[in-house]
């Protein structure tokens, strides 16, 4: 019956409702930037007769895609605006881009040095100095590199973690990696709780979601064809592949798909953010102790790409189960960071103002912390709030009885 | 995951089924495939056949105020329609002339709303007509993009600077003594519409535009966050690809988002609308329910399916899920024993007289009623 109704091209499901541009975080504060439904299915019809329809303010979509949650008619309007940008845009990025994109290259360099590089980069003059040369915003904070890496602190513990009954592999990314090895040590903890040993991957690189959104197509295919290849191996032990990050466990599962091509049907369904996986165990009777002293006001945000991929329920659920977490959801709505968006000076101004209601809203709840399974999230949400801002996880793990309770 | 009821569509039956529960202290998820038709929401339901005194409670605890007069709605071209149930900022009249001279005000770029039309429609009413557009250098930002110069992008801009309209009216008012403005206005300030009807010295009525509907988006984000509020869950975007049944009862649900994990409760409820939310969905050779495989009943002969004068009632619209009496859906003639159908799926309605809003609020308050024992 599909072949009926459906078209060849998906965006010839659009029936030009415009509800998509009701939902458009951007549409809001730049003019610039012609909306979803114009940038998406619109435009394609006319690329598609002509390249020389494809207009350079798509860069201003920041591939929330909040449009595709909004959308009836299931057209994937911000995969056509990337992959018109992929197939369309040949400029050459910018050094800028170039350097924002790359975070475990300039995660593995800068990590040796890391109080060197903190120091340096949080110095009022090294901002004013990258905002003048590099268009960078001096608003910004570049997050800090930890001296240890998170996959040196988990290899050394590696017999330690084979030795629980059950096991599953953890793609810690970056952030994990280079700037805050202690969410993946909350991980562990809270996995090792619940009778879960943690692997690392044999090597895995940067989803490389930063590489696609600053045109850097090729290195991003290449890193995610590794990425699979060594997900394979994983998935093919029978392993699941846990993520603290909604990003970049999105970007595995359906960017590579969508906007590279690469296939990664083998693995897709064992990919998964953390909190899922647990909220899966204890929903099987695993059971989690909690301490009895916890108090917590918590209002949680859901970042867009765990928007898109429905899974906020499973961070909001386990919250929930915590004892003396007092819940807050908060309103689904853009912090305007959208990964290395907000960085770009050009931007900054559109950034907060996307975020403005999230953080009125936050001011309003004044939570003890704002929960978020997102580290672009955090940054942005800290900066503007002053609120501090933990994964979910890290709230878990903080809540659970230890051995000296 | 596992709920008392689950709801699959996120519209308005949706929204009122769900709240009706939570508010009971039910466990309920809705699952939405995306945004929904109160996006095209008139800001009008057609009579209510019982006291809509209930209706108007359940709506003024999430923050949308209703009123009850039966009359007629101003329609977006001049003409009029019965209705008896409104939003606040949505007027009801007794009769057709509501003005004696009506200065008519929209916005330089706009092009969603029908200024001449509703001139034309209101003067064949005895009612003498002036247009008049206003260009607010706040409103400059938007006339940069002129595709996007829409509904709630004005609506956004408005909530900030509604005094400035509300000053350069007063300046365009000479003697008339009503003021029809299109209907974007309160999309987050929902004290907007009635700040400007008191700033403007004559009767001020908001008359709809082109989608979104900013009286219906609105709406939508005050039911969705009373639902939330009451501690329901609302998958929005997630789509229902498939149910495990058994024994005439449904068990489980399978969604793209949550793929292997299966969505479980002891009540569903199919509030999946007609062809637009693809509730329903057809083909050359059939009409049928796509989540379940729902009796549809529909002329073989496709040619009876339609009337080639395209604003003729269309049969097709009439199409829609068989049920029992008691709004049990059927299959196969048999009628499951914990899956209600609602709203537009259902079928039998005429859209163009309002009736939809009013079927699925009606029909979502019966089911409710029975899974609560009431009935």
């Amino acid at each position: 019956m599909q072949e009926f109704t459906e078209s060849r091209h998906n965006f010839e499901e659009c029936m030009k409702c415009t509800v998509c541009t009701a939902y458009c975080p951007v549409l809001q504060v730049n003019p610039l930037y012609p909306g979803p439904k114009q940038a998406g299915p619109d435009g394609e019809r006319l690329r598609l007769k002509d390249p020389y329809f494809f207009n350079y303010a798509l860069k201003y979509c920041m591939n929330c895609k909040r449009c595709e949650v909004a959308c009836p008619s299931g057209v994937r309007v911000a995969d056509l605006i990337q992959s018109a940008r992929i197939k369309y845009d040949k400029s050459a990025p910018k050094l800028r881009d170039r350097i924002l994109a790359s975070t475990d290259f300039m995660g593995r360099l800068a990590r040796p040095f890391a109080p060197i590089v903190n120091g340096v980069t949080s110095l009022g003059v090294t901002k004013t100095v990258l905002d003048a040369t590099m268009k960078i915003d001096h608003h910004r904070s570049f997050p800090k590199y930890s001296a240890r890496s998170f996959e040196r602190w988990l290899g050394r513990r590696a017999k330690e973690q084979a030795a629980f009954p059950e096991q599953v592999a953890y793609f810690h990314g970056c952030y994990v990696n280079y700037n805050y090895p202690q969410l993946g040590k909350d991980l562990v903890k809270v996995l090792n709780a619940l009778g879960v040993g943690v692997q690392l991957l044999d090597k895995e690189k940067c989803c490389g979601i930063a590489m696609i959104t600053n045109g850097m197509t090729g290195l991003a295919t290449r890193h995610a064809q590794h990425n699979v290849e060594v997900l394979g191996k994983a998935v093919d032990n029978g392993l699941k592949v846990v993520t603290t990050s909604s990003t970049c466990v999105f970007t595995l599962r359906d960017e590579y798909p969508h906007l590279l091509g690469v296939d990664n049907s083998a693995v897709r369904e064992s990919l998964l953010i953390a909190t899922r996986f647990i909220f899966e165990k204890l929903e099987k009777g695993a059971q989690l102790h909690f301490r009895d002293d916890f108090h917590m006001k918590v209002a949680y945000h859901t970042p867009c790409h765990m928007e898109r991929m429905g899974w906020g329920v499973f961070s909001e659920k386990l919250l929930r189960m915590i004892p003396g977490v007092e819940f807050t959801l908060l309103d689904s709505a853009c912090c305007g960071i959208a990964g290395t968006y907000g960085f770009k000076k050009e931007n900054y101004q559109a950034s907060q103002e996307i975020g403005q209601a999230l953080f009125d809203q936050i001011a309003r709840v004044a939570p003890d912390v704002v929960a978020c399974d997102c580290e672009t999230c955090k940054w942005q949400i800290e900066m503007s709030t002053g609120f501090k801002v933990m994964n979910p996880v890290s709230i878990l793990a903080e809540a659970l009885k230890t051995d000296e309770d | 995951m596992r709920f008392d009821t689950v709801i699959i569509g996120g519209g308005l039956a949706g929204l009122v089924s769900g709240i009706s529960l939570q508010k009971e202290g039910r466990n309920c998820a809705i699952i939405s495939t995306g945004q929904n038709a109160l996006h095209f929401f008139s800001g009008s339901f057609e009579s209510m056949e019982e006291a809509p005194a209930r209706v108007i409670e359940l709506f003024d605890q999430a923050g949308v105020r209703l009123h009850y007069r039966e009359g007629v709605r101003l329609m977006p071209m001049g003409t009029f329609r019965p209705a008896a149930l409104s939003l606040e900022d949505t007027d009801l009249f007794p009769e057709h002339k509501f003005a004696r001279k009506v200065l008519i005000v929209n916005f330089l770029g706009y092009h969603d709303f029908f200024s001449s039309f509703l001139a034309e429609g209101l003067e064949k009413q005895g009612m003498q007509c002036r247009i008049r557009l206003l260009n607010l250098p706040e409103m400059e930002q938007l006339e940069q993009s002129p595709s996007e110069m829409r509904s709630v992008q004005i609506a956004r801009t408005m909530d900030r600077v509604w005094e400035k309209l509300v000053q350069e009216v007063r300046v365009l008012l000479k003697d008339e003594d009503c003021v029809i403005l299109p209907q974007v206005f309160g999309l987050r300030d929902t004290s907007v519409p009635s700040k400007i009807r008191q700033g403007i010295p004559a009767r001020v009525v908001f008359a709809g535009t082109l989608p979104p509907s900013v009286p219906g988006v609105r709406t939508q984000m005050l039911l969705k966050r009373r639902f939330e509020l009451l501690g329901g869950t609302y998958l929005m975007g997630d789509e229902v690809i498939d149910a495990h049944v058994h024994d005439g009862l449904v068990h489980s649900l399978v969604t793209r988002n949550f793929d292997s994990h299966y969505i479980e409760a002891e009540n569903f409820i199919l509030a999946s609308g007609s062809y637009f939310s693809k509730g329903l969905r057809s083909n050359p050779t059939s009409v049928f329910e796509p989540v379940f495989g729902l009796d549809v009943e529909f002329p073989t002969d496709r040619n009876l399916w339609y009337n080639p004068l395209f604003a003729e009632d269309q049969p097709y619209m009439h199409y829609g899920v068989k049920t029992d009496e008691n709004l049990h859906a059927v299959k196969d003639g048999v009628a499951f024993k914990n899956l209600f159908a609602i709203g537009s799926v259902l079928g039998g309605t005429r859209p163009e007289f309002g009736s939809a809003a009013g079927l699925a609020i009606r029909s979502a308050l019966n089911v409710a009623d029975q899974i609560l024992g009431k009935q």
